[in-house]
């Protein structure tokens, strides 16, 4: 018999029971509660008289809705009162069901991908469960990540499980080294130019290769964060000292005699070597160029140095009526060089791209240069208070704002446009977050995703450069 | 929830692959706590020739012309016919509440997101998935015929056509079982409580630093 994959081990220790037509029932470790997928869920329990199963699993923030300017007011100050009304919700929710809120004017509040592995609310080997796609963001640490809707919410509130069918096996082994420069995102953004916005789907996807384990977790954690953009509900990584390393001495990890016995634990957190994979799919990170998407889905995404596609040189028409329409909705001719688009504004955030190492990589472009004056926009929204107060501890706050950015409160803002932070009709976008879909950012709005230093380079010219000199010289 | 047996009704034919939630519905209509009411901004930006708002009277707005939903032949339409990866992108239940909202009880399509597919089941709406070249003779059939009505027969697992043809799908038993019966889940996993309650006993004593409360 074949060994396990990673995923094959965290699938078994959760099972807590097999149902005999193939689906089980699946334990779950931590749970993460956001303002705009949970109010129906509370309401369910309600109606049904029903008490969540397990506080202490339950962590909450506001992350999706709160403005990320003028927050002295509190949140009586949100001016969008359907917004208001919806993180007041979430306060009386957790309030009157018990369970623990970084409320939006707590400190360590923020995007809760970003704070969740920051507090240690997110553990190797845990099951990890949000009513947001992008929860497979927790699953750098070797835990087993996936965002669910919001009946499933209700579902694990009261019952502390998911009723689950396992997905097949898919490694993406990225081997060699990397260019200087190249981040999780470019990485990640070349495995969905690879395998496509579906090509995960119905797979969990374990990363690994020389090119992975060189990434530090936060780049991992950008990675994992976009399994869902290749269709996949879940990524991983197998946990090294890195990660290990990571984890300790977070506020909610373990201490003393019980951190040694979890650390034992967590070390076999890694398929065996004879694991079978149902899928395999390999990449050279010597070939991973700095990545910029075109179109109106993550799979539309081309090198630096490449040119937006011509639709005629494709031969499947369903994807070349896509791509047809993605020129359209983004206002580009085909063959124009990735270099000559010009942009209107600029968002540096999201739970892709917020954390501390985004930000110093941002402003180690962005020191002793201005932004463009044909920039309409340029803004850093900080993944949580905890990385904004470390970028201020820093001085990365004075580089952004000595640079004509703005610097902002935390959120997932510009990401979704929820809150006021939203691109205009027409306006293209330097963006570091994860989606580029039609009317993502605000209506009309078109969307180019990058990595940091990419978006902060595009910043200064005012459209998008090839940011490897600076990285040659620098290196 | 809303059972599901069998349904027959109007195909409208969305045709177009990789149909994301955002498509689907908005974000600006996703701060509201409610569950119910978002049928008038299904597919908002390709429905509406101006920008959506909650509270915006819709029925003031101008349409878009040219959008499959609009036209007088698909009025009352309750089977949307798709085309691949429909539902990629964000995990908001909002799509499957707005779809079901605007009248839909089947979506047909080759293929579909994991998490919307998933998100469909809990609401009475049923997603279905046929063969790659059987949906292409569907599109067909639906923009040739005027008034083209389908089947879908959960128990037996078939849609059938006006023309005799029948297609088949796959559906997991214990989510088909549920549909069929109009089940709360919820409910059904508490009939398994002791065994959750074993399942916390043993892996406190495994890995107790998961039970941090004790």
């Amino acid at each position: 018999m074949s060994g396990k994959t990673l995923y094959d081990k965290l699938w078994d220790s959760h099972v807590v029971t097999d149902r005999p037509d193939g689906s089980s029932l699946i334990y779950i470790d931590r749970h993460m509660l956001h303002e705009v997928t949970s109010p129906q869920a509370f309401e369910g329990l309600r109606i049904a008289g029903r008490k969540p199963w397990r506080i202490d699993a339950n962590l909450a923030t506001v992350d999706h809705n709160v403005p990320t300017t003028g927050r002295e007011s509190g949140v009586e100050g949100i001016a969008d009162p359907i917004s208001r009304t919806q993180v007041q919700t979430l306060d009386q929710n957790c309030n009157e069901f018990g369970i623990v809120e970084y409320g939006m004017n707590d400190k360590r509040q923020g995007i809760v991908h970003v704070i969740g592995p920051e507090q240690g609310a997110t553990l190797p080997g845990m099951t990890v469960v949000c009513g947001d796609s992008h929860t497979s963001t927790h699953g750098a640490f070797g835990a087993l990540a996936h965002g669910i809707g919001t009946s499933e919410v209700e579902h694990v509130l009261a019952t502390q499980c998911l009723v689950q069918k396992k997905s097949k096996n898919m490694l993406i082994q990225v081997d060699g080294e990397l260019k200087p420069g190249i981040t999780g995102k470019d990485v990640m953004l070349a495995i969905i130019g690879t395998i496509g916005t579906a090509g995960g789907t119905g797979y969990a996807i374990e990363y690994a290769g020389s090119a992975i384990r060189s990434l530090s977790m936060e780049a991992r954690m950008t990675i994992c964060n976009m399994s869902i953009e290749a269709g996949a509900r879940a990524g991983m990584v197998a946990v090294d000292d890195k990660t290990i390393d990571y984890v300790r001495g977070r506020p909610m990890a373990p201490k003393g005699e019980m951190w040694d016995r979890a650390v034992e634990a967590w070390r076999d957190l890694k398929s065996d070597p004879d694991a079978e994979f149902d899928k395999v799919v390999h990449l050279d990170a010597a070939d991973i160029e700095p990545q910029v998407s075109w179109g109106t889905s993550p799979e539309m995404v081309t090198n630096i140095g490449g040119r937006v596609p011509n639709p005629a040189n494709e031969s499947d028409p369903i994807k070349r009526e896509g791509m047809e329409r993605a020129l359209k909705y983004m206002g580009l001719k085909a063959d124009t060089p990735m270099t000559d688009i010009r942009l209107d504004r600029v968002f540096i955030g999201s739970c892709t791209n917020a954390r501390i190492e985004d930000l110093r990589q941002a402003a180690a472009i962005v020191k002793g240069h201005k932004v463009a004056p044909s920039l309409k926009q340029a803004m850093v929204v900080p993944g949580s208070g905890m990385v904004k107060a470390q970028a201020e501890q820093e001085g990365l706050d004075k580089v952004f704002l000595e640079a004509g950015f703005e610097w902002r409160e935390p959120g997932c803002s510009m990401c979704l446009g929820m809150n006021p932070d939203q691109l205009g009709e027409g306006e293209h976008c330097a963006s570091t977050s994860n989606r580029n879909f039609e009317g993502r950012q605000g209506f009309g709005g078109r969307t180019h995703l990058v990595n940091p230093a990419m978006a902060a380079a595009a910043a200064i010219n005012g459209h998008f450069v090839d940011i490897s000199d600076f990285y040659s010289k620098a290196g | 929830m809303k059972a599901f047996t069998k349904h027959t009704g109007l195909v409208a034919p969305l045709d177009r692959s990789n149909v994301d939630t955002d498509m689907i519905i908005p974000k600006q209509f996703l701060k509201s706590i409610k569950r119910t009411g978002f049928g008038p901004n299904l597919f908002d930006e390709l429905r509406y020739l101006d920008s959506g708002e909650p509270g915006k009277d819709n029925s003031q707005r101008p349409l878009n012309p040219d959008f499959v939903l609009n036209q007088s032949r698909y009025q009352g339409a309750s089977v949307l016919l798709a085309r691949a990866n429909f539902g990629c992108g964000s995990s908001r239940e909002h799509a499957p509440w707005a779809l079901e909202d605007f009248g839909f009880r089947a979506i047909i399509a080759p293929s579909f997101a994991d998490i919307f597919y998933n998100n469909c089941f809990k609401n009475g709406l049923l997603p279905l998935v046929i063969d790659e070249k059987e949906v292409d003779e569907l599109f067909k059939s639906v923009e040739a015929v005027e008034g083209y009505s389908v089947t879908v027969d959960l128990e037996s697992q078939t849609v059938s056509t006006p023309d005799g043809k029948t297609y088949s799908f796959e559906v997991d038993e214990f989510r088909k079982h549920c549909l069929l019966n109009g089940l709360d889940d919820i409910g059904v996993t508490l009939e398994d409580a002791d065994s959750i309650r074993a399942y916390e006993t043993r892996r406190r004593q495994e890995a107790p630093w998961l039970f941090p409360a004790g």
